[in-house]
C-alpha cells in the first residue's frame, strides 16, 4: 500500500463545513432554509414512540388466553391513565371481582389471545436537535433535519469525552508545553472553553467541572486519570455519552504532550470567542473524531479553496509527528524516504523514513508510526 | 459472469473486502497443482469519500496485475472471464466484512438451550451477534423491548420451543420484537429481516404477530427436539438474507454481486468454512484463531464421539490488538498481563502506551520491548478469547442424559465443554500479532502459553490471511481451496508436546526417544519446569518433516493414553520444530518475581523466541 503513515488531523483556520442535524425518527422541521441559526436554536423536534409495559392480563385474572378479549374493559387503541381498570371478570354472579390496572398511562396497543399479553405503550417523549453551531441553514431534509453550514476555524482532536456543548474560548497557559492544572481554574472558567498545554490533570478536570466549564482542550491527558475521572476502565474507544458534566478534547494523545503549536496558536488568536466543541469519538471503521468549530460570520456560498482538504504523501521536508515509543511525541522533519523494506529493532521489516528532530539528532522510524503535520 | 465446470477451472482470483483493507489472491494451476501465485492489497473504499467497495477490489486486482503480470482488467475496468493465455481469471470470488459486517440479533425462549442454538446458528453463520434475548435472561419485558429498539441489527433470528411443544413463550417473544417495532441498520427504506426458527406449530401465531411489522422468512426449527439442533436451514436463510438485504445496502456491492461466480460470503463465515472442511478431509479435531484489531474470532471442530465433526464458532466482540487493545488490558487486568513480561515497566507509563496504540490502531512495535509487550497482550486476548470458546462449544444443554452405575463415577454435566485439548489435532493462528511475528518461534509461544495444548499438538499460522478466500472457494473448486491451505496458506511451526497432570514438586516428567529422518535419535528427561526445542523442519516441497517419537509420561501424567502410558506416535516438524513443553497442565507461573522472570528467560532463549541481549534488561 502506498500510504502507511496516519495521516495528520485536520487544524485550520479557515474552512467551510457543513453539519448534518437529523433526528432520530421522522418529525417535524422548525427552520427554513437560509435561517441563521444559533448553537442552542432548535431546528427539528419529533416525539419517540412512549416505552411499552406489558402486562399478562391472562395470568392476572386466571383466564385462559383466548378468554381475555371478554375481560378487557378498553379496546386496542384506546387512551388509559395509570391506575386505571383495564380488565375485570367476576365470578360467583358478580360477588368476587378480579381487576388489571394500567401500570402507566398511554394507549392498549396489542392484546394477545394466544398469550394472554396486552402491550401499553407510554405517552410519546418529545425530542429536539439543536443547531450546535452558528450558522445558516442550508439544506431541508424533509422531515428528518437540516444541514447547517459556517465558515469556522476548524480542529480535530484525536480523543475525547463528553458531548455537544460550547463556550467562549478562555486560554489559561502561557504555552503549548505547560500542564493544567487545579490551580489555573476559578469561577471565571464558568460556561467556556479552557484551553491548556501540554497535560490536563485530573484535579483541573474535576474542578472545572465544578465550576461549570464547559469543556476542556488540551495537548494530553493520562490514562489513570481518565479512569480514575470515570470511574471505570476505557475499554473501547466510543465515547461521546459521558455524563461527567464536561467535554474534554485531547488533541494529541495519551500521556504528557506538548499541544501542536498550530493548534496552540489558533485557539490562543481565537480567545473570548464563540467555540462549539463535542468530544464524541468513535475509532472504528466510520471514525468520528473529537472538534473543536469556531464559527465567523462568511458568505457560505463562496468557493472554497480546494486546497484545504487535498492530502499530500509524505516527502522529505514533510514536518512529521512520532506516535509511538521510543520516540513518542517526538517532532521532526523528515530527510529520507528510502522505497525498500528495512529491519527494526523488534525484527519486524517495515518501510521506514529518516527522521530529524529538533535538537538536529537523526532517527529511523517506521512510516506507521509518524504522522504528518500540516506546514 | 458464465458458470464454468469446476475441473476445467485452472485461475482463480478471489478477494475479501475487509473493514480496512480489501486483500486480493490469484492462484493458478501449474504442473497439475494449485497454487497461490500472488497477493495484492488496497484500502476498502466502502466509506466517503468513494463510497463504492469495486473501487477498492479493482486496485486490489490492479496490484495482482501488476506482480502477476496477468491481465485481469479490460479496458473499462472489468474483471475479464474466462482466461485466454495470460489474459483473465476462470472465476472471481469474494468475500466482506467491510461496514461492520453482519450484525444480528438473535432470540429464544429459554437461554441455555432455544436462544444459545440460535446463537450458534448466527454465529457459525459468520455473524456478530449484537444480543441474545431470552423469555429467562433476567431483563423485565420493558427492558428487553427497548434493548431491540435501540439495536438496529441488519437481521433478527427468532427461534423458541421444540415442534410440538407450547407455543405460548415464543409467541411472547415475537410481541417482545413487534412492541419494538426495530429498525434496520442500513437505509430505512426496507423491513428489518427476521428469520422464525422455533416450533412449528408457532409459525403462525408468529406470522400474526409480526407479519405486517417485518419482512419475516420461516425456516425448520432449529432445535426440532432437545436432543438435535439443525442449524444448517437458519444459516443458509441468513447467507440469503446477508446478500439480498445487508450486503445490497452497503456501497457499489450490487455491482460487486453481478461480478462474482458465487455468493459473496461474510468473511468470519467463509474462515469457518474452510477450518471445517479440512478438519472434516483429514478426520481431525481443529481450533483456529483470527486475532484481529477489534475482534477475536474462535472456530473449533471437535469430534467427541470419534465421528462427526461438531463445529463452532464464537466471536468475542471486544477483544483485539487495536482498537480493542484497551479491553483487552481492562479485562484481562495489569498483572495478568505483566506476568509474560521478562522486565519490569511503569504502570502509568504502559496505560498510556496502551491507549495511544487504540487511538492510532495503525502503528507498529519499533523496539523489542514494545514487541515483547504487544505479544504479551495477545497472549491474554487469546486466552481470554478462548475461555469464551470453551464455555460456548459444548454438548446440548437440557438434554436429559441416561446414566450407568458406572457413570456414578465419572459424572459429567449437561453442556460440558466439547473443547478438550488432549485430543485436539492441529490449532491454527492468524491475524497480524501471529502472523506477522517477526519471527515464527514467537507465534509457537503465544499459542502454547494462550491455548495450553495438551498432549501431542500441531501448530501453524495463516502465513498471509487468506483463509476467507479459501473458505469461499471451497464451495466453488474444493480441491483448490485445499491444496492452497495447505502448501501456501499454512505456514507449519512444528508440534507441542505437553504431559498434562498437576505437578508441584521439580523432577522428571516425560521420557522421549526422537528418531529424526537424518539419522539423529534425541534421547532424554523432560523436567518438570523446562522447555526443549528440538530442530525438525520441512522438505524441499515446503511439507513438515516427520519424525518417530516414543514419549513415556511420569508421575502419573498423561499424554493421550491414559496416566503414565506411553505412546508411540510421529511428530511433524515445522519452521520452529518440537517443544517439549514441561510446564505442567494445569499451568501455573511461578508466584516469586525473581523465580518468574528467569524461568521466562530461560524458555524465551531454549525456543529462541527474542534475541538473548533483548532479555538482558531489568
Amino acid at each position: 500500500m502506498g500510504h502507511a503513515y496516519t495521516p495528520g488531523l485536520k487544524v485550520t483556520d479557515k474552512i467551510l463545513i457543513t453539519k448534518n442535524r437529523i433526528l432520530p425518527l421522522k418529525g417535524e422541521v422548525i427552520v427554513k432554509k437560509g435561517d441563521k441559526v444559533k448553537p442552542d436554536d432548535i431546528v427539528a423536534r419529533t416525539h419517540l414512540p412512549g416505552t411499552v409495559e406489558p402486562l399478562n392480563v391472562a395470568n392476572i385474572l386466571g383466564l385462559p388466553p383466548e378468554d381475555i378479549n371478554d375481560a378487557m374493559l378498553k379496546k386496542q387503541g384506546e387512551a388509559v391513565k395509570e391506575g386505571e381498570v383495564i380488565a375485570r371478570t367476576k365470578s360467583f354472579f358478580g360477588l368476587f371481582k378480579s381487576e388489571c390496572t394500567a401500570k402507566i398511562t398511554g394507549t392498549i396497543e396489542s392484546i394477545s389471545h394466544i398469550t394472554g399479553q396486552v402491550l401499553l405503550r407510554g405517552e410519546p417523549i418529545p425530542v429536539t436537535v439543536k443547531a450546535y453551531i452558528d450558522g445558516e441553514v442550508v439544506e431541508i431534509f424533509e422531515r428528518e433535519g437540516v444541514a447547517v453550514a459556517t465558515w469556522c476555524s476548524f480542529i480535530q482532536g484525536i480523543f475525547g469525552i463528553g458531548g455537544e456543548t460550547h463556550g467562549d474560548i478562555k486560554v489559561v497557559v502561557p504555552d503549548n508545553s505547560t500542564i493544567l492544572t487545579g490551580k489555573e481554574i476559578g469561577p471565571e472558567c464558568k460556561g467556556k472553553v479552557v484551553v491548556g498545554g501540554s497535560m490536563v490533570t485530573a484535579d483541573a478536570i474535576k474542578k472545572a467541572a465544578k465550576v461549570g466549564a464547559a469543556g476542556i482542550v488540551v495537548g494530553g491527558f493520562d490514562d489513570k486519570d481518565l479512569r480514575d475521572f470515570l470511574g471505570y476502565d476505557l475499554g473501547v474507544a466510543i465515547t461521546g455519552s459521558e455524563d461527567v458534566g464536561i467535554t474534554l478534547i485531547v488533541t494529541e494523545g495519551f500521556g504528557q504532550i506538548n499541544m501542536a503549536q498550530k493548534t496552540f496558536d489558533l485557539l490562543k488568536s481565537k480567545e473570548g470567542q464563540r467555540a462549539c466543541i463535542n468530544g464524541a469519538t468513535q475509532i472504528r471503521a466510520g471514525v468520528i473524531r473529537p472538534e473543536v468549530i469556531i464559527p465567523f460570520p462568511a458568505d457560505i456560498h463562496a468557493r472554497q479553496d480546494a486546497g484545504d482538504y487535498r492530502e499530500q504523501g509524505l516527502r522529505v521536508g514533510s514536518p512529521v509527528r512520532v506516535i509511538r515509543h521510543p520516540h513518542f511525541g517526538k517532532l521532526g522533519v523528515v530527510t529520507d524516504l528510502p522505497p525498500q523494506l528495512l529491519e527494526l529493532e523488534s525484527g519486524s521489516s517495515a518501510r521506514i523514513l529518516e527522521v530529524q528532530f529538533k535538537d538536529g539528532t537523526k532517527s529511523i522510524v517506521p512510516r506507521a508510526n509518524v504522522e504528518m503535520l500540516e506546514s | 459472469m458464465a458458470k464454468m465446470n469446476p475441473e476445467d477451472i485452472k485461475v482463480i482470483l478471489a478477494t475479501d473486502c475487509g473493514s480496512t483493507t480489501t486483500k486480493a489472491i490469484l492462484i493458478e494451476k501449474r504442473d497439475g497443482e494449485f497454487r497461490l501465485i500472488v497477493r495484492g492489497e488496497a484500502p476498502t473504499t466502502v466509506e466517503a469519500p468513494f463510497e463504492d467497495v469495486t473501487k477498492g477490489v479493482l486496485n486490489a486486482v490492479g496490484e495482482v496485475e501488476e506482480l502477476s503480470g496477468r491481465k485481469l482488467l479490460d479496458d473499462e475496468g472489468k474483471i475479464i472471464t474466462p482466461t485466454d493465455g495470460n489474459i483473465g481469471t476462470d472465476i472471481y470470488i469474494s468475500t466482506s466484512s467491510a461496514g461492520g459486517g453482519l450484525q444480528m440479533m438473535v432470540a429464544g425462549v429459554v437461554r441455555s438451550m432455544t436462544a444459545e442454538s440460535a446463537e450458534r446458528a448466527a454465529l457459525g453463520a459468520g455473524a456478530i451477534v449484537m444480543d441474545v434475548i431470552a423469555s429467562n435472561d433476567k431483563r423485565l419485558p420493558h427492558q428487553q423491548i427497548e434493548r431491540i429498539r435501540h439495536l438496529r441489527p441488519d437481521m433478527i433470528l427468532l427461534s423458541g420451543g421444540i415442534d410440538g411443544g407450547t407455543t405460548t413463550h415464543v409467541v411472547e417473544i415475537a410481541e417482545l420484537i413487534s412492541a419494538a417495532d426495530p429498525k434496520p441498520r442500513l437505509g430505512s427504506g426496507y423491513q428489518l429481516p427476521v428469520i422464525y426458527a422455533g416450533n412449528k406449530n408457532a409459525t403462525e401465531p408468529v406470522k400474526e404477530t409480526l407479519g405486517k411489522k417485518v419482512d419475516l422468512k420461516t425456516v425448520p426449527n432449529i432445535r426440532p427436539v432437545l436432543e438435535r439442533e439443525n442449524l444448517g436451514p437458519a444459516r443458509e436463510e441468513i447467507h440469503e438474507l446477508f446478500m439480498e438485504h445487508v450486503m445490497a445496502q452497503a456501497p457499489g456491492y450490487r455491482k460487486l454481486m453481478t461480478w462474482t461466480d458465487a455468493p459473496i460470503m461474510p468473511t468470519p463465515g467463509a474462515v469457518g468454512l474452510i477450518i471445517k472442511t479440512i478438519a472434516d478431509m483429514e478426520g481431525i479435531e481443529a481450533v483456529g484463531v483470527d486475532i484481529g484489531g477489534a475482534t477475536t474470532d474462535v472456530f473449533s471442530v471437535f469430534r467427541p464421539d470419534g465421528k462427526e465433526g461438531i463445529f463452532n464458532r464464537t466471536v468475542s466482540a471486544n477483544l483485539g490488538m487495536s482498537y480493542s487493545i484497551s479491553n483487552v488490558f481492562a479485562e484481562a487486568t495489569l498483572p495478568k498481563v505483566m506476568r509474560w513480561v521478562p522486565f519490569h515497566l511503569d504502570e502509568r507509563d504502559l496505560r498510556n502506551r496502551v491507549k495511544n496504540k487504540m487511538i492510532r490502531p495503525t502503528t507498529i512495535p519499533q523496539s523489542m520491548e514494545e514487541l515483547i509487550f504487544e505479544q504479551a497482550i495477545a497472549k491474554e486476548a487469546l486466552r481470554l478469547a478462548f475461555i469464551q470458546h470453551k464455555s460456548f462449544a459444548t454438548v446440548l444443554k437440557g438434554v436429559q442424559q441416561q446414566r450407568t452405575i458406572a457413570d456414578a463415577f465419572e459424572q459429567t454435566a449437561s453442556g460440558q465443554t466439547l473443547v478438550n485439548m488432549m485430543t485436539l489435532n492441529i490449532l491454527v493462528g492468524s491475524g497480524g500479532v501471529l502472523s506477522h511475528a517477526p519471527r515464527r518461534h514467537q507465534a509457537a509461544m503465544m499459542l502454547i502459553d494462550a491455548f495450553l495444548p495438551e498432549g501431542v499438538t500441531r501448530l501453524a499460522v495463516d502465513s498471509i490471511f487468506m483463509m476467507p478466500q479459501l473458505g469461499v472457494l471451497s464451495t466453488v473448486q474444493k480441491q483448490a481451496a485445499t491444496e492452497v491451505f495447505n502448501k501456501d496458506c499454512l505456514i507449519h511451526l512444528g508440534c507441542c508436546v505437553a504431559p498434562s497432570g498437576e505437578v508441584k514438586k521439580p523432577g522428571p516428567l516425560m521420557n522421549y526417544n526422537i528418531a529424526l529422518p537424518d539419522g539423529k535419535v534425541e534421547v532424554g528427561t523432560l523436567e518438570f519446569g523446562m522447555m526443549k526445542l528440538i530442530p525438525l523442519g520441512l522438505d524441499e516441497k515446503g511439507i513438515p518433516l516427520r519424525a518417530k517419537a516414543e514419549l513415556e509420561p511420569l508421575r502419573g501424567l498423561d499424554l493421550g493414553h491414559g496416566k503414565g502410558n506411553k505412546i508411540e506416535t510421529e511428530l511433524t516438524g515445522g519452521v520452529v520444530g518440537i517443544i517439549l513443553d514441561g510446564r505442567g497442565r494445569p499451568y501455573v507461573l511461578p508466584e516469586d518475581d525473581k523465580i518468574r522472570v528467569e524461568k521466562l528467560r530461560e524458555w524465551m532463549l531454549e525456543l529462541k523466541v527474542y534475541p538473548e541481549g533483548a532479555l538482558a534488561r531489568q
